[in-house]
């Protein structure tokens, strides 16, 4: 990852060899590695360092989040605009373990975060003291690395370690366990960021060999598809990737997470993969000579069915998680290194192209998948409102200069299907945990991260009743989010699956809802209702001009599906355009 | 098709390392046939050898994803053939059945075993050798009334020559020039 980072080259600081509390040395690891934003909430064991942070508000912010894995989304959420190390700090036991979820789901989606978690006082580790858990067997399974800190002396090189490790290579989140009685003791700080450890090498040398094949079969290849997923904007290779597509005459499909690594407007932009993505790629992939695979790991939301995923294709995966390679999709040509690196070194060796037939290809079912379903679904012109609808409209008038929160369900995909993003790292979404509730609190991370652009989340009424309790961090600290709750009175993606595969049986998906008005009055924050059609622009423009936080619910559509649908066992080729 | 193989590999010597390991074991249904964890030449690293049953493909895929884990070096996968391995075995065996056949002499001669202890009562044999000719004494001694028994699990080295150093060198290499001085953070 390409870390905008900060601190300078300078190694140390002015207070280097100076006597602090463990706590203190915490905080100032920190702030020297860049920090300036922490999400977290205090309990009995982390006090010392909630102390401490007292005096260093000047330098630290400290969002004090409503539950403890809303702090682990916000501080992804920040991570994933800002391009830095996110920061959550939680005590031990249930605020250590209301972080799983949030570190679960920044493991899968590749984000750096570095949570910090107290632990009780040393002796009494292993005792099963009062709020003792053992985070660390806990949190093995999701995260990258993790240690526990007995020593205060510790305390640097396992902060060090821990930045280092989150923010090289793939990225991921780290947790480091600290005692009580390590933030109270003594020991003398200095500081050195870690830049070697013997047994993790995260920069890995570049066979030019690799990178050579690669450009013959591109070279050679009539119907090329370039899949482009998060991995390329975490290596900070956008351009590169459009620089490869440009010159070869390639088109560029996306994954969910690598949405905002290409701009939608762009001729060769295919659009997204998999499940609920658009027509042509996926179709297109079961016809296309090559795939080239950049960043993304074959998931299965994306493949379909393995069996029968491009099957007149050779695959060149770049990847820089060799454990990802052939671990799906039996690749090639293997090129296990850093997307940006890699794409660097082709993009000189492609011939120009403009393959007009293959890409006409594209437009053909581009023009299909319109008329059967963006059309009915963007422009109804009548009947209930429609998620899609409410998407275009946004996109409309923010022209895609906005960062772009979902939460998960029937209107993330309608985001992913209908927002045009034009920059890369505007979109916060969850991809491979589908966390519901990630929404409202990623939203007032992305906004913390002061992206330049304002920060629209689209969340449902299911997963915004699962964290809504962050509507008091979004007051406390006045955080301009917007917030459009997209309220069908259902748990939508799951009522589709019962619509489609259980015969329609709506078991425990309807929901009986607040007056959400009500709600956000209770909180202080403007909100409106849109019911009909003719005011949803008006009242969308009304919401992007208010200064401070804001909620517009949408009523739409009780029973919409989300289409097209690959079916679960479907190949990627065999598109469902069409429901009842 | 399912086959047994010898997974060695060398982790820095942190706590809670074969917990990581196993779990992605565990995650991909993979039993855990023998393992025998012990310092390794190289100061500081940890060496682990573990027999596990597997399809060809799964155990690629669980060998590069242990390697993934910060704390390990390096993986290797090997197939019976391209190593050389042993397993030692104590069977604490009654004197009196011992005794009453020609079975001592048969034992050093025939069997490459030693004799650790002779006590009135018990008599302890110790062999090394393959998973068969362990199991082959056993059966051997069983009916001299074999009190308690147990094997150690595999150790291996490989018919290749030097291959972690050669590794090692080429992973320094790659640290591109960086030239600090080894922390090992417990």
């Amino acid at each position: 990852m390409k870390e905008k980072t900060k601190t300078t080259d300078k190694q140390g600081s002015d207070s280097e060899g100076s006597t602090v509390s463990g706590a203190e040395a915490l905080l100032k690891c920190l702030i020297e590695e860049g920090v300036d934003t922490i999400f977290g909430y205090p309990g009995g064991a982390i006090m010392p360092v909630y102390n401490k942070l007292l005096d260093y508000s000047d330098r630290l912010r400290h969002i004090l989040t409503r539950h403890e894995q809303g702090a682990a989304h916000a501080a992804q959420a920040y991570a994933m605009v800002t391009g830095r190390v996110g920061v959550c700090f939680a005590t031990s036991g249930p605020g250590a373990t209301n972080l799983v979820t949030g570190i679960a789901n920044a493991f899968l989606d590749s984000v750096p975060v570095v949570f910090i978690t107290a632990q009780v006082t040393s002796a009494l580790i292993g005792t099963d003291a009062f709020q003792e858990t053992d985070i660390l067997g806990i949190s093995m399974p999701v995260t990258k690395w993790n240690a526990q800190v007995k020593n205060a002396q510790d305390i640097p090189y396992a902060i060090a370690r821990a930045f280092y490790i989150a923010r090289s290579g793939r990225p991921g989140p780290v947790l480091i366990d600290i005692s009580k009685d390590a933030q109270v003791e003594n020991l003398s700080y200095s500081y050195r960021q870690c830049t070697y450890i013997r047994s993790y090498n995260p920069f890995i040398p570049l066979h030019m060999r690799d990178i050579e094949s690669a450009a013959v079969m591109i070279n050679h290849a009539e119907k090329p598809l370039i899949l482009a997923g998060h991995g390329v904007i975490l290596s900070g290779a956008a351009e590169e990737l459009k620089a490869l597509a440009e010159k070869g005459g390639i088109p560029v499909a996306a994954t969910l997470l690598g949405l905002s690594a290409f701009p939608h407007k762009h001729r060769l932009f295919a659009g997204m993969l998999g499940m609920h993505g658009n027509y042509a790629p996926n179709v297109l992939t079961n016809q296309a000579d090559l795939i080239i695979a950049i960043g993304m790991r074959f998931d299965d939301r994306v493949t379909g069915n393995l069996k029968k995923y491009a099957p007149d294709a050779r695959i060149i995966h770049i990847e820089i998680d060799r454990a990802e390679i052939n671990k799906n999709v039996r690749v090639d040509l293997e090129i296990n290194n850093d997307a940006r690196e890699v794409l660097s070194a082709l993009v000189p060796m492609i011939r120009e192209s403009s393959r007009e037939k293959w890409i006409r290809e594209f437009r053909i079912l581009d023009r299909i998948e319109y008329e059967k379903v963006i059309k009915p679904e963007t422009d109804p012109g009548e009947g209930e409102i429609r998620m899609g609808e409410v998407v275009k409209a946004v996109s409309d008038l923010t022209d895609g200069d906005a960062v772009i929160v979902t939460d998960v369900g029937q209107h993330q995909m309608a985001v992913a299907r209908y927002y045009r993003f034009s920059e890369k790292s505007t979109l916060v979404t969850s991809g491979g945990m589908g966390t519901m509730g990630f929404g409202l609190p990623a939203s007032l991370g992305a906004a913390s991260g002061n992206p330049g652009n304002p920060v629209i989340a689209f969340i449902g009424d299911g997963g915004f009743q699962m964290t809504l309790q962050e509507l008091g961090t979004i007051m406390q600290y006045h955080i301009p989010v917007k917030i459009i709750l997209l309220n069908n009175s259902f748990l939508g993606m799951v009522r589709q699956w019962q619509e489609m595969f259980f015969n329609g049986r709506y078991a425990s998906t309807e929901m009986a809802n607040p007056d959400f008005m009500t709600l956000a009055g209770a909180y202080g924050i403007e909100a409106h209702r849109v019911t009909r059609r003719e005011e949803l622009r008006m009242a969308i423009g009304t919401m992007l001009a208010a200064e401070g936080p804001y909620l517009m619910e949408v009523t739409i559509s009780r029973e919409a599906n989300i289409l097209p649908m690959v079916e679960p066992g479907a190949s990627v080729s065999d598109v469902t355009l069409t429901y009842r | 098709m399912q086959q047994e193989y010898t997974i060695s590999l060398f982790t820095e010597d942190h706590i809670g390392i074969l917990s990581r390991i196993t779990i992605i074991l565990t995650r991909r249904q993979i039993n855990i046939d023998s393992i025998t964890a012990s310092e390794s030449a190289i100061k500081g690293l940890q060496m682990l050898t573990m027999v596990v049953t597997t399809t060809p493909d799964m155990v690629n895929k669980v060998a590069r994803q242990i390697e993934k884990l910060v704390d390990v070096v390096k993986v290797f996968v090997h197939t019976s053939p391209e190593i050389i391995c042993q397993e030692i075995a104590l069977y604490k065996v009654t004197t009196r059945g011992l005794m009453a056949g020609s079975m001592i002499g048969d034992l050093v001669r025939k069997h490459h075993a030693r004799i650790l202890e002779v006590t009135p009562e018990y008599i302890v044999v110790e062999k090394s050798g393959d998973k068969e000719e362990i199991t082959a004494l056993l059966a051997v001694l069983e009916p001299c009334g074999v009190l308690q028994f147990v094997r150690s699990g595999r150790i291996a080295v490989t018919r290749q020559v030097k291959e972690l150093d050669a590794y090692l060198k080429e992973m320094e290499e790659a640290g591109r020039g960086r030239t600090e001085t080894l922390e090992i953070y417990n």
